[in-house]
């Protein structure tokens, strides 16, 4: 072998050993934060977390009830609003023929980018000052529009995956296009969509800066949505930032239920996604 | 009884009864309050809220401490039906708002100086001039001769002051910067007084707990807060000499003997400063916290129950203060300004 | 092209669905001209001074933008260098050398650390980065501390934190694109390189240079998802608006000083100012966000119709 040769070996296997060192490297934080994550949170969870409401400041015990429920309440708010926009807006980009396709498709990979902070503001400036008051509203309607690019993908996504031959044979049978898409490309692209729509909500569910100057907080189960609500999110940023060792606790479990919650959302969609492709090359 | 039950008039009228019973009990629903604000009184307040919510189970006061800038601000568009600061509005901001805004003092409190030095347990003695400077950046180490001169004994290391500041709008900013300002003519000249103010060095926290909680996790720094937030976390705080050149303690009883000499001359809109008083025993760090009302409030149901509220902050909620560290307002005060929560107009 | 008449139903279909899709471009639009309206105060008052001045003090009126981008870029940038070549080489591995049992618990491991919220990446940074970076800060010897690069007390809260978190929240994005991109490289071509007797390496290099466009356009997406970052940002960057070198010292983000700042900003002019802070970034991020995706776009054109929704979902998810 000559230098030469040996060189060009000896740097394919450096090759092996950086990029197999990578996953390594990434890997690292993963296990580090599961395992921060589960060890400083799994033990504060009990019946009292879930529903309590936050103790007087400085004093140990309550939990985070509201923060949970307040979580629930907005994201299925963000998601009502989210979701119709979401999917028609993917069905117009596919199935509608139109010529201003390609800028609704801009537009949603532009709303993607936006930082939350940025979307944040908006709401504010839209939804708060006009109405002097900060509202569990305003928070869904940011957490909304934070996922309606999300859905749009994805269902623009899926559409395009459906079969060609399925959309011409419903065309073929003499079916309207609306016809077409609703009763026969949309159902066939469905389950992907909805396991989209499950993903975006996983994600939507752990954001903080689209909340922090729309929906406030409260020390009280608040379901109106008129009024302030409280977040997970941004109920473990705040005791994060304390120097209470209670609330530390709290926040670890408050992140554990949410990487929790984005664990089952994933192993769902792998399943699910899964199950797709083995139908997918079945037919 | 039984008698009436069977006639048909009788049943006609338990069940009119039974109507007005269950619509009174959802008429009587929640009211929601929302206030917010400083962080120096939330410890005391959260109390309250909580407490008053047990007595009158339909009122939640909601509160939230985000800092008197917030608490200000947020009065001002009237998001909020109350704010709250340590930090009393300037003229120009109380021109500036839509109605006439009240200020009511709720409790005294005292900022400490906290601080993280590992291996320092002892309470380090500050002087005014000394935490001006430190807060000036000209004091960078802990070992500095002019901190080790009022510390004899307390092997201070080599380390770096990290200061540790108020990010938002803060009345214990307000408080702390009064106080500097009276020891330190290069304070007043390079910074001044006020809810947020350029500092010439360290880190911003948001809140209170924002600054207590980077001073507990930084090896070397410094930071104020009201007394409760260095108690409750076991937070290392020093004393302050006073204008009579003792080195005071923060407590209740040195709290309140700073106040002695303004409750006799008490203004009519409550803002007074109490920072840096004269007299034996008195913590130089004090200050009122206040509670910000409009006189005429739109809401005037809300109104009606927040009145009744501060009476019962003016009585009984002043007995849970010490326990917590601040100090009852003084019984002149309490007096003027039960007086003054009368002038809210509730109808 | 032809134009095609549309029947009552298909038209009443276009129209339909096209409102919902309106919703979607006036959001867009809404949010700037909304960001725009809102900072003509400051814009009017600084005009473009406003980033190039250094002096950001609220109390004076004082509103030099500058220790933001400084602070924004420095981060992104440094995050972008751990991030860049570790997500390659994650990309390379998962496409051509892992073993195919490996693939999917490894692709899903990627997914997952997408997936996770960024206030728990602050929550970690907070506890484990920033006294990790100290420990490293102190560790180092006087002589490297004194540079400027590395100098400053040993505080933790700092731009190298920042930067370790940003790197680690971008790695899975941009290694996601970078796989698909990978993937979508005709087979020819590495073919080809091994037919004419090259290393491994030399075959890989061969792909990614056919490839680069996309690659690149892997790390701008990486770069625009840090840019924007806010809540993990914050929480360990010291929130100091001063733009220096050291990557020990605490600094301050566009994203950071908008979270911290804008709910008690002093006055108009105060809010006016963060708004426009608020209007770059979201014109940044347009800009960035585009970019990558021509790029990304043109290489994957042809990618092959297995892919799966959930790994379009999470890579495109910024």
């Amino acid at each position: 072998m000559t230098f030469h040769q040996f060189r060009r070996r000896s740097m394919s296997k450096l090759l092996t050993v950086f990029s197999a060192g990578s996953v390594l490297l990434a890997l690292i934080p993963l296990v580090m934060i599961l395992f921060f994550v589960v060890a400083k949170g799994a033990g504060s969870l009990n019946l009292d977390f879930f529903t309590k409401l936050p103790a007087p400041v400085g004093e140990t015990g309550g939990g985070m009830g509201n923060a949970i429920l307040g979580s629930l309440i907005m994201c299925g708010l963000g998601a009502l609003f989210a979701i119709p926009v979401g999917v028609m807006s993917g069905i117009y980009i596919v199935e509608s023929g139109s010529r201003l396709a390609p800028i609704v498709r801009f537009a949603a990979d532009a709303l993607n980018g936006v930082p939350s902070i940025v979307i944040g503001l908006f709401v504010y400036v839209i939804a708060v000052v006009p109405f002097k008051q900060f509202s569990g509203l305003a928070g869904g309607l940011a957490l909304g529009i934070m996922m309606i690019p999300l859905i749009t993908r994805t269902t623009e996504e899926l559409l395009r995956l459906v079969p060609g031959s399925l959309r011409e044979g419903a065309l073929a049978l003499g079916a309207t296009r609306s016809r077409a898409v609703f009763t026969v490309v949309l159902p066939a692209a469905l389950p992907g969509i909805v396991t989209g729509i499950v993903l975006a909500l996983a994600r939507i569910a752990g954001e903080t800066a689209p909340l922090l100057f729309t929906a406030l907080g409260s020390s009280y189960w608040s379901t109106d949505l008129r009024e302030q609500m409280s977040s997970m999110t941004v109920q473990i940023y705040k005791y994060a930032g304390s120097p209470y060792e209670d609330w530390h606790r709290q926040a670890w479990a408050g992140a554990f239920v949410l990487v929790a919650l984005v664990l089952v959302c994933s192993i769902l969609a792998r399943l699910a996604t899964a199950r797709l492709s083995r139908m997918r090359v079945a037919d | 009884m039984m008698k009436m039950l069977n006639s048909r008039s009788g049943r006609g009228a338990a069940v009119a009864a039974l109507v007005v019973a269950v619509g009174a009990s959802v008429v009587a629903q929640k009211m929601t309050i929302n206030g917010a604000g400083a962080t120096f009184p939330a410890v005391i307040y959260s109390k309250w809220f909580s407490e008053y919510n047990k007595l009158h189970p339909e009122v939640q006061i909601n509160y939230n401490p985000q800092g008197s800038g917030f608490g200000i601000q947020q009065i001002q568009k009237q998001t909020v039906f109350f704010g709250a600061s340590d930090g009393p509005m300037t003229n120009d901001a109380l021109l500036a708002s839509p109605g006439r805004i009240l200020h009511f003092p709720t409790v005294l409190g005292g900022v400490v100086p906290i601080y993280n030095i590992p291996g320092v347990n002892a309470m380090l003695k500050f002087t005014g001039p000394v935490l001006a400077d430190i807060f000036l950046g000209k004091i960078t180490k802990w070992n500095d001769p002019k901190i080790a001169a009022n510390n004899a004994g307390v092997n201070l290391p080599n380390l770096d002051i990290t200061v540790a500041h108020r990010s938002d709008g803060s009345g214990t900013t307000y408080i702390w910067a009064d106080y500097l300002h009276k020891v330190s003519p290069e304070w007043t000249q390079k910074v001044g007084v006020a809810n947020s103010v350029t500092w010439p060095v360290g880190l911003g926290a948001p809140q209170s707990a924002g600054v207590a909680g980077l001073v507990k996790q930084t090896p070397g720094a410094i930071g104020y807060v009201e007394l409760i937030y260095a108690t409750q976390n076991q937070i290392s705080y020093g004393s302050v000499q006073n204008l009579a050149g003792e080195f005071v303690t923060a407590s209740v009883e040195s709290v309140t003997a700073s106040a002695a000499a303004a409750v006799t001359k008490m203004p009519a809109d409550f803002r007074v400063s109490i920072v840096n008083a004269e007299g034996k025993g008195v913590y130089p760090i004090s200050s009122f916290t206040w509670l910000l009302v409009y006189e005429s409030p739109k809401d005037k149901a809300a109104a009606k129950v927040f009145v009744d509220f501060m009476k019962w902050m003016l009585g009984d909620g002043q007995k849970l203060a010490p326990q917590l560290g601040y100090a009852p307002l003084p019984a002149p005060v309490v007096k003027l300004e039960l007086d003054a929560v009368a002038k809210i107009k509730i109808q | 092209m032809a134009r095609v008449r549309l029947s009552i139903s298909d038209f009443i279909f276009r129209m339909g669905t096209g409102a919902f899709a309106l919703v979607l471009v006036l959001l867009v639009s809404g949010i700037g001209f909304v960001l725009w309206n809102e900072s003509h105060l400051a814009i009017q008052k600084f005009g473009f001074a406003f980033w190039r001045t250094s002096d950001w003090n609220p109390v004076q009126g004082q509103f030099g933008a500058f220790p933001f981008i400084w602070g924004t870029l420095y981060s992104s940038v440094l995050a972008l260098m751990i991030a860049g070549p570790i997500a390659l080489g994650i990309a390379i591995f998962l496409s051509e050398l892992c073993p195919d049992w490996l693939r999917q618990p490894l692709v899903f491991l990627t997914e997952l650390l997408a997936a996770i919220p960024s206030i728990v990446y602050g929550l970690w940074g907070v506890f484990v980065l920033v006294p990790a970076v100290r420990s490293l800060q102190t560790a180092l010897p006087d002589s490297v501390r004194a540079w400027a690069l590395f100098s400053g007390p040993p505080v933790g809260f700092s731009l190298l934190a920042a930067a370790l978190v940003l790197a680690v929240m971008v790695v899975p994005y941009s290694s996601a694109v970078a796989r698909e991109v990978l993937k979508s490289v005709p087979r020819s071509q590495r073919e080809a390189a091994y037919a004419l007797g090259s290393t491994r390496w030399e075959a890989t290099r061969a792909a990614l240079h056919y490839g680069r466009a996309g690659i690149m356009g892997a790390i701008m997406l990486g770069f625009g998802r840090a840019i924007g970052e806010t809540m993990a940002v914050t929480m360990v960057i010291g929130n100091t608006p001063k733009a220096v070198a050291s990557i020990f010292a605490p600094q301050h983000t566009m994203a950071a000083v908008i979270a911290n700042q804008f709910v008690d900003a002093n006055d108009q002019l105060h809010s006016d100012a963060l708004v426009e802070i608020g209007l770059v970034l979201f014109i940044i991020t347009l800009l960035v966000n585009i970019a990558s995706r021509v790029l990304i776009w043109n290489m994957t054109r042809q990618r092959s119709r297995a892919s799966r929704p959930a790994a379009a979902a999470a890579p495109e998810a910024a």
